[in-house]
This record gives C-alpha cells, sequence and structure tokens, in this order.
C-alpha cells in the first residue's frame, strides 16, 4: 500500500449530485458521491450498469455537470481544468478518424493545442513507441485490428501529457486474451508515465488487477457502496490473479456489489 | 467485362422499341402525303419513309445520330451551327452556376449546423424555393438581372438560375454530412477544449465528404437542367436552351434530340468527372474502400 492519505489529491468529489430531466421524469444518475483521489493512483470505478460509474468519470471530465455538491480537478473546477487541458480521455471505442493515418490521429489533439510541427512529430514517435506502435503511424485505423486502434487511442489520450488520464471501458469491446495484454501494458505506461488513472469496468478480474483503489458502485441512485484500497504491490505480473491477496480484494468487490443490489431487490 | 453483354442487350432493346416507335408515329404522316397524291403504299414503303423523313413526329436512332454528328464534327466548332459551340456556352453558364451554388449550399449548410436560429428560419425557405417551378422563375431573374437596369450578361443570369438549382441538393446533403460526427466525436473534441472552427475544419467537414459528393452528382445534373430551361426564354441565340427553342419553332426534330443527346451527354460527363474526383479524394483520405 502506498501513502494515498499523503498524496496531493488530485481529484476531490463531495457530496457530487447529479440529476438527468428525462420524458419520464428526473433520473438520479449519482447522489452523494463523495472521494478523494490521490496523484499518481489508478482508480477503477466499478459496479452494473446504471450505477452511474461513467456518468463521474464524465462529470470529472466537464462533459457533465454535477445538481449538487463540488468537484474539483487540480484544484480547479472540472470545466477550467478541462480547459486547462488536464486529463486525457480514452472512450469505450476507439474513435479514430478514419480519414486520418494512426500518426494523424495521434497528432489531433496536438495540432489543436497549438504545438509546434517539430514537437508534435516528436511527440507522435515517443507516445506511439509507448503502446508499441511506433512502426504503425503511417497505416489507417482500418488496416489495424481493435486492440491496436484503441492502444492508438491511447496514445492520443498521451500526447499531450496531461497528468490524468480517464479511461471509460477501453478495453470492454476487446476479447479476453487481447485484453489481458493491454492491461498488462497500461500497468506498465502507469509505472512508467506516473500518471493519474480513472478506469471504468465492469470486469471484477480487471479492476482488481489494475487498480490502488477500486470504488464500488451501486445503481439507482448511482452511488458510492465500498472504497476498497488494494494491498497488492505496484508490480503486478499476469498470474499474480492466482494468489490468495488477489482473490480476497475481487471477493470483497463482489460483496460490495451484491450489497448494492440487496436492498432494492 | 461480364456485364458487357447485359448492357449491350439493354441497349439493343431500346434502339429497337425507339425504331419501332418511329416506325409507328411517323406513319401517319407518310399515309396521308400518299393519300394526298392518291398512291397506295407498301409496308415496307411506309417503313422505309418513316425512317427518312425530314421533320418526323419522333426521328429515328440513326436519323438522331447523323444530326448530332454533323453538329459536332461537320462544323467548325465557332459555327452556330456547331453543337460543340451551343455546348460550351451552356457549359460553362453550368460551371459557373454549379461553383455558385456549391459554394453557396456549403456557406448554408454551415451556418445552419452552427446556429439554431438559421436552421429555423433558412431551411424552411430553402425547401420552399425549391417547390416554386424553375419554369417559371427562369423568366423573371432573366429580364430582371438580364434587362436594364443591371444588364448583366446573359452568362451571368444563367448562372443564377443553374445556382438556385444546385444549392438546395448541396445544403440538404452537407447539413446531413456535418451533423455525422456522432456524440463520442465530438465529445473527444471538447475534451481537447477545441473551438468550433477546429471542430469544423478537423471533424464536421472531413465527415462530411462523402455527403459531399453524393450531393455534388444530383447537384451538377441539376445545374445543367438549370442552364437550359435559363436559355429557353431569354431569346439567346446560343446555348443548348436556344438550340432546342429554335428547333422547336421550326418543327426540326432531328435538331431537337441532336441537341438533347449532348445535353444528356454533357450531364452525364459532369458526373462522371465528379465521380472520379470522389474516388481521387476518398482513397487519398483512406476512406475509398
Amino acid at each position: 500500500m502506498k501513502d494515498n492519505a499523503a498524496a496531493t489529491p488530485v481529484i476531490e468529489a463531495r457530496g457530487v449530485g447529479l440529476t438527468f430531466q428525462t420524458g419520464d421524469g428526473p433520473v438520479h444518475a449519482l447522489k452523494d458521491v463523495s472521494l478523494v483521489i490521490g496523484k499518481g493512483e489508478f482508480v477503477s470505478f466499478i459496479g452494473p450498469s446504471g450505477c452511474g460509474k461513467t456518468t463521474l468519470l464524465r462529470a470529472i471530465a466537464a462533459l457533465e455537470h454535477p445538481s449538487e455538491g463540488t468537484l474539483s480537478v487540480n484544484g480547479m473546477t472540472p470545466d477550467a481544468a478541462r480547459q486547462a487541458r488536464a486529463y486525457g480521455y480514452v472512450f469505450q471505442a476507439a474513435g479514430l478518424y478514419p480519414w486520418r493515418t494512426i500518426a494523424g490521429n495521434v497528432k489531433l489533439p496536438l495540432e489543436i493545442m497549438g504545438f509546434s510541427r517539430k514537437e508534435r512529430e516528436a511527440r507522435v514517435r515517443k507516445v506511439l513507441s509507448l503502446v508499441d506502435l511506433q512502426d504503425f503511424g503511417k497505416k489507417f485505423p482500418w488496416q489495424l485490428s481493435g486492440g491496436m486502434q484503441q492502444r492508438a487511442s491511447i496514445a492520443r489520450a498521451l500526447a499531450f501529457d496531461a497528468d490524468i488520464l480517464l479511461m471509460d471501458e477501453p478495453f470492454g469491446a476487446l476479447d479476453e486474451i487481447v485484453r489481458d495484454r493491454l492491461n498488462e501494458e497500461l500497468l506498465k505506461l502507469w509505472a512508467r508515465t506516473e500518471k493519474t488513472i480513472g478506469f471504468v469496468t465492469h470486469s471484477i478480474p480487471e479492476a482488481v488487477y489494475l487498480s490502488t483503489k477500486i470504488v464500488v458502485m451501486s445503481p439507482r441512485p448511482g452511488r458510492i457502496t465500498d472504497v476498497i484500497e488494494s494491498t497488492l504491490p505496484r508490480e503486478r505480473p499476469l498470474d499474480i490473479r492466482d494468489t490468495a491477496e488477489f482473490i480476497a480484494i475481487a471477493h470483497r468487490v463482489r460483496e460490495g456489489l451484491r450489497q448494492g443490489h440487496g436492498d432494492e431487490i | 467485362m461480364r456485364a458487357l453483354v447485359p448492357v449491350l442487350t439493354v441497349v439493343a432493346a431500346i434502339v429497337a422499341l425507339w425504331y419501332g416507335g418511329s416506325v409507328w408515329l411517323n406513319s401517319q404522316w407518310t399515309h396521308d402525303q400518299a393519300a394526298r397524291v392518291g398512291v397506295e403504299v407498301s409496308l415496307t414503303g411506309v417503313v422505309a419513309d418513316t425512317m427518312m423523313q425530314e421533320r418526323p413526329v419522333l426521328p429515328a436512332p440513326h436519323q438522331v445520330a447523323k444530326g448530332l454528328w454533323d453538329g459536332v464534327m461537320g462544323q467548325r466548332i465557332t459555327s452556330k451551327r456547331s453543337l460543340v459551340w451551343h455546348g460550351w456556352i451552356t457549359l460553362s453558364a453550368t460551371m459557373l452556376g454549379f461553383a455558385i451554388g456549391t459554394a453557396a449550399g456549403i456557406a448554408l449548410a454551415v451556418g445552419i449546423v452552427h446556429s439554431r436560429a438559421m436552421d429555423l428560419s433558412v431551411m424552411p425557405w430553402a425547401i420552399a424555393s425549391q417547390t416554386v417551378p424553375i419554369l417559371a422563375i427562369a423568366p423573371m431573374v432573366i429580364v430582371v438581372l438580364g434587362g436594364p437596369p443591371m444588364n448583366l450578361p446573359p452568362l451571368i443570369a444563367k448562372a443564377v438560375i443553374a445556382a438556385y438549382l444546385t444549392f438546395f441538393p448541396v445544403v440538404v446533403g452537407m447539413v446531413k454530412g456535418l451533423r455525422s460526427p456522432d456524440a463520442m466525436q465530438l465529445d473527444l473534441l471538447r475534451t481537447y477544449n477545441a473551438s468550433a472552427l477546429d471542430t469544423l475544419i478537423k471533424l464536421r467537414l472531413p465527415a462530411a465528404m462523402p455527403y459531399l459528393f453524393a450531393s455534388l452528382k444530383v447537384a451538377v445534373a441539376a445545374s445543367v437542367v438549370g442552364t437550359i430551361v435559363a436559355e429557353l426564354p431569354s431569346g439567346a441565340v446560343a446555348g443548348l436552351g436556344a438550340r432546342l427553342l429554335q428547333g422547336s419553332y421550326y418543327g426540326q426534330t432531328v435538331q431537337i434530340w441532336a441537341a438533347l443527346f449532348m445535353a444528356a451527354t454533357l450531364a452525364a460527363g459532369l458526373v462522371a468527372i465528379i465521380a472520379l474526383v470522389e474516388r481521387l479524394a476518398l482513397a487519398r483520405m483512406g476512406m475509398g474502400r
């Protein structure tokens, strides 16, 4: 266990609530969510669909706006943080532009943010090698597999050196073998870049394998039912998933998920 | 080349139907002529005559072909009898109108996509504009623009009418295309804090390209029609439309059909050019699969 308590808080939520007004009346996507995420943490949000995990991530990214409570990112409002380009966001689908090459796609945020041509080339080379795609810069997205496309989209999120990486079920659409490999690579990437990562998933093994902190959520209204500080070491080979410690944490996550469901059935 | 046989079969069927139609429609005149001088005509005599009348109701294909050949190859291209010369007059107004209409269409679509007020206020007018018969509006445009005090050259007045037909498919296609990026792609740009201009240039416009080319093919054909219609009432002596009108004044049906085929060839050629540009552009954009 790291010194999370002492780490500088990067993301702080206090009593955050978010209500969508729909035709069928208000939907409470989030209710009374309080959470502190320290610098360099890898935090997973896990829960069944409708539990608000994606909404919470989107609220941190200022793509949604809380109707109650306060949310701060890097000590600023989420909107200010977005304008300061504080985070890279990875969506469930790679969402690469089909008319741009892989390198061109990674270059997109750099062009928008006004990096010089030379700087852009250098950064593209750097992040493509981080995700092991250095030889694919000139390919178009359709020439790559789904896993490679998602790696390219991670490279795109890393390209402008934001300290925070927000990932919304980035590997959800991939098969398990590819997912295992990407999880392993993501941990290495995290160790190398020391980013703070928020990661939405619905897979218990994925959450336990990746995270230093697991936030268990439950639906209607979306809320946090448990926050688990992982006791696993930072170095995590894939076979750590067979250890008793791993299984114990996974068990606690499963219990948390079951509790969240219990009071509504 | 497996398509060759069915394609030739269809062409042969059309030509055969056309010859049948010529014989049927033109035979009345043959009979009338024969009755006037009081002679009997045999069936072969009727058929032979229907193929070589000076002013047939429906000219036979070979007559139209000969008319086309004479119009295109049989004249100096500067001659007023040359279909190449008339075709060029029509083509130049078509291209100018197409350029104006396309530019206006794209500009309107960008405005409509970015402004709700424009969406609500411009789109109904654009649709209404296309419900007005072009035949009704063309003479007024010619009079207003071509007559005093404006006295603009016929090229401009014709181009305006061509543009009037061109802009609409471009607006409709481009609005659809500019709105084609999904919520995720727009969210991605929001996370970069991208401006509306960045979003337009880097996402919306490239995403709209396939829609634009589909629209342009419809628009360029409409542009040819617009120019020809504009040439009808202008008292013009130049252009395929004028050629059509003269033909109908003097009952020169072969001339009419030759001009029609020239116009159709022109439109088909323009559509083919756009299809080629589309293929090259989309291939360069990595979307040419």
